[in-house]
């Protein structure tokens, strides 16, 4: 059992840690999001890349052939997918309204400006 | 963009080709890649085409917000709709047996009927995505 | 024909709704639609909770594939109970709503919000009731995302950061579930909660299975906002609209307590989750930092929303405590104060709408004196508040007294104080309120203010009255309680 049967998992966990990372390291919020898509990619390569059997084919049945590939991951990953999709537009869409709010997308920025709000007796 | 003949030409001549193709990924999810999501996604991307080449205005009377929105919450209830029309006909929700006269038709329909809901509301959402966000800067104010 | 297919429709209701309410596209309309869906999501709720008393686990296949090869949805004491709690809450906010968004979101949104609430509503049912690991991440990210919308749809500006903070943490903690459900599906070859439990026995013990265990907990808890993964929830119910605030403070956190009880006792089984990890010693050193920390940050708030806020981490602290401790008092404590708790908060935060409503600030400089302009409402939140601190008579002692008898039954005299002394943090936040509104002159804000209407104080004072009916009457909440924790300790499904 070498690295390279194993390739497809090094890759996954070199983006999720990659991915976290930005999440967590950067204060621009659309770089946030990026790193969140990020971490998102390395979780559809956690189902698919097993999901291919070897000597495996496609996953319709056939007289022929009797190892299928497993068609099952692709199902639930096209639906991460999707929800993925949605998280990122509702996270930018997020972004344009603090941009216009604030006039800024660097994070530390927008709490500087919370706190200097606060000092002077705004908010309900 | 209006300026660019070559573009407008081209546009014209490549976005029913875009259309047609959404509509074969459509129908050919049972037999390869494709379904649904997929085909709204690139019937959107046509519109998107369209609006970027031709300008926002010009899309926006094409396809107004309103059918957007409308087409969004459409989908959901054709989606809806067919689980609903499972219970109705004597099986649990989103039952497709029950749906044709054998098991296998009714297969057929069933997915025929779910994947036309989630490219209504696919497509839907992707060009009022593509509205809200390309229309931010002119109109702050509307939607 | 429609007693068979309540599983499902208690679901789809709501989601039918969504799309419903989107088309009428004006405000009223979609409340009367939102209202309709809640009440009848609750309607359902009920029915089937009886159903489950009359017969036991109710299957229902998504479908008609028979599981473990389509979804199915399974309903059992432990999350009829949920159910109840989650479309009851809906039910009571729903028709608060009305004037509450009216005064707090802009005139041509409104129709959108009621969609998200029902997506929301519908999103939580969902995760309450299905039984397919990968299926409970769909309706979790379903309610999430609405949550997100609503959250950001708040007066203001500082929503939007509290809003997107929690989207990213809320999706990290989603992602992690499904990473962990997709090492449990690699492992057994199966996504049907029962159908791992069933073959789970055979890979238990392998770093896979720890793994997902490790993945799933923290997923999970980002979204149950155990501390320290908390971060995000003071500022999302701080400035969420308020009648929204109530809604979610009820349920969200509750329904991903749920998941996590599954999951553990359910799938995993007791022995493997306590056994091969220390997650008695890491729930419990949590757990009392959460009713410590949390309530002492609550203390030392200058806004209501956010004091309340602080207090909800602090109590979620008492249901993982009771999870800790692993016992059937224990877990007795843990799933009566889901409901408690849930009714207790959605009270506190709907009177905190009214407040909004009439002064249109909740800080403790404007709400000084208010005790005497707004009695009712005032009267309200100390009920509430004593529910918090646990006085007997008040929901709130019910869990505390399951509390301290399981850590009696699991022999240790120390942690059973613990309940006791963050009691009495409680009572300081509480008593700040009380001093605020009775003892101070009135402010100009709440000198100036009327009584809150009707239609926002009833169901408020409904959910405060509930607070003292179930401190005294704990037949069914501790009886549903009961019975789930026998559920989930038996480990049979």
């Amino acid at each position: 059992m070498s690295f390279w049967s194993h390739f497809s998992y090094a890759v996954t966990i070199a983006l999720l840690i990659a991915g976290l990372y930005v999440v967590i390291a950067r204060g621009n919020l659309i770089k946030k999001l990026i790193g969140l898509s990020i971490f998102q990619t390395s979780v559809y390569l956690l189902y698919i890349a097993p999901g291919k059997l070897i000597g495996g084919t496609a996953p319709i049945v056939d007289g022929k052939h009797a190892v299928y590939s497993n068609p099952l991951p692709h199902v639930l990953i096209l639906t991460a997918i999707v929800v993925g999709i949605a998280t990122l537009a509702l996270g930018l869409a997020l972004v344009v309204r603090i941009r216009e709010a604030y006039e800024t997308i660097e994070e530390d920025e927008i709490l500087d400006a919370d706190r200097a709000a606060d000092r002077d007796g705004h908010g309900a | 963009m209006r300026h660019y003949l070559v573009l407008r030409v081209i546009a014209k001549l490549v976005i029913p080709f875009m259309l047609l193709f959404a509509l074969y990924v459509q129908f050919h999810g049972d037999f390869g890649p494709g379904g649904g999501f997929q085909a709204g996604v690139i019937a959107a991307a046509a519109m998107i085409f369209y609006a970027i080449v031709f300008g926002l205005p010009t899309a926006r009377k094409v396809v107004p917000d309103r059918v957007a929105e409308t087409m969004v919450a459409l989908g959901v209830l054709v989606y809806a709709g067919v689980g609903l029309a499972g219970l109705v006909l004597g099986g649990n929700y989103l039952d497709y047996f029950v749906l044709d006269h054998d098991p296998v038709h009714g297969q057929h329909r069933g997915i025929f009927w779910v994947e036309a809901g989630v490219a209504i509301t696919v497509s839907g959402v992707m060009l009022k995505i593509f509205y809200m966000f390309a229309g931010r800067r002119s109109s702050r104010d509307d939607e | 024909m429609i007693g068979q297919h309540l599983p499902a429709l208690v679901v789809v209701v709501p989601l039918v709704a969504a799309p419903l309410i989107v088309l009428a596209r004006r405000g009223a309309a979609g409340w009367a639609i939102a209202t309709a869906a809640s009440l009848a999501s609750f309607a359902m709720a009920v029915a089937l909770l009886l159903q489950v008393r009359a017969a036991g686990v109710i299957s229902y296949a998504i479908g008609s594939w028979p599981p473990p090869w389509g979804i199915e949805y399974r309903v059992d004491a432990v999350n009829a109970f949920v159910l109840v709690l989650v479309t009851a809450l809906a039910a009571v906010v729903a028709p608060y709503a009305r004037r509450s968004i009216a005064a707090e979101v802009p005139a041509d949104q409104q129709y959108l919000c009621y969609a998200m609430l029902c997506l929301v509503l519908a999103g939580l049912a969902g995760i309450a009731i299905t039984g397919d690991a990968f299926n409970l991440f769909v309706f979790l990210e379903i309610s999430s995302l609405a949550t997100y919308v609503l959250i950001a749809l708040g007066r203001d500006r500082r929503a939007l950061l509290a809003s997107y903070q929690y989207l990213i943490m809320g999706t990290i903690g989603a992602t992690f579930y499904v990473i962990g459900v997709g090492l449990l599906y690699l492992m057994t070859g199966t996504l049907n909660l029962a159908d791992l439990a069933a073959r789970i026995g055979e890979v238990q013990g392998s770093r896979p299975v720890l793994a997902a265990l490790a993945f799933i907990t923290v997923g999970l808890c980002l979204k149950i906002a155990l501390f320290p993964l908390h971060y995000w929830l003071p500022n999302a119910y701080a400035y969420a609209p308020s009648a929204f605030t109530a809604f979610l403070a009820g349920t969200a956190t509750k329904v991903s307590i749920y998941a996590l009880l599954r999951f553990y006792f359910s799938v995993f089984g007791e022995a493997a989750t306590f056994g091969a990890l220390p997650m008695r010693e890491i729930f419990l050193v949590l757990s009392i930092a959460a009713m410590f920390l949390a309530s002492l940050a609550a203390v030392f708030q200058d806004n209501l929303k956010h004091m309340l806020a602080y207090s909800s981490v602090g109590q979620i602290g008492y249901i993982t405590l009771g999870i800790s401790l692993d016992n059937q008092a224990g877990l007795t404590g843990s799933v009566v104060h889901l409901f408690n708790h849930g009714i207790t908060k959605a009270a506190l935060f709907l009177l905190a709408g009214a407040l909004v409503f009439r002064l249109h600030s909740v800080r403790f400089a404007d709400l000084a004196g208010v005790g005497r302009s707004m009695p009712l409402t005032a009267a309200g939140i100390v009920v509430g508040g004593l529910s918090l601190v646990g006085v007997p008579g008040m929901a709130g002692f019910v869990t505390k007294w399951y509390l301290v008898r399981g850590a009696l039954d699991a022999g240790s005299w120390a942690i059973a104080f613990t309940p006791v002394v963050s009691s009495l943090i409680a009572l300081w936040y509480v008593w700040r309120f009380v001093e605020t509104a009775y003892f101070r002159a009135p402010s100009a804000a709440a000198a100036a203010a009327k009584e809150a209407p009707a239609i926002l104080l009833v169901p408020a004072l409904g959910l405060a009255f509930a607070c003292i009916y179930f401190g005294f009457d704990t037949s069914f909440t501790v009886g549903a309680a009961d019975a789930a924790a026998r559920t989930l300790l038996g480990g049979a499904r």
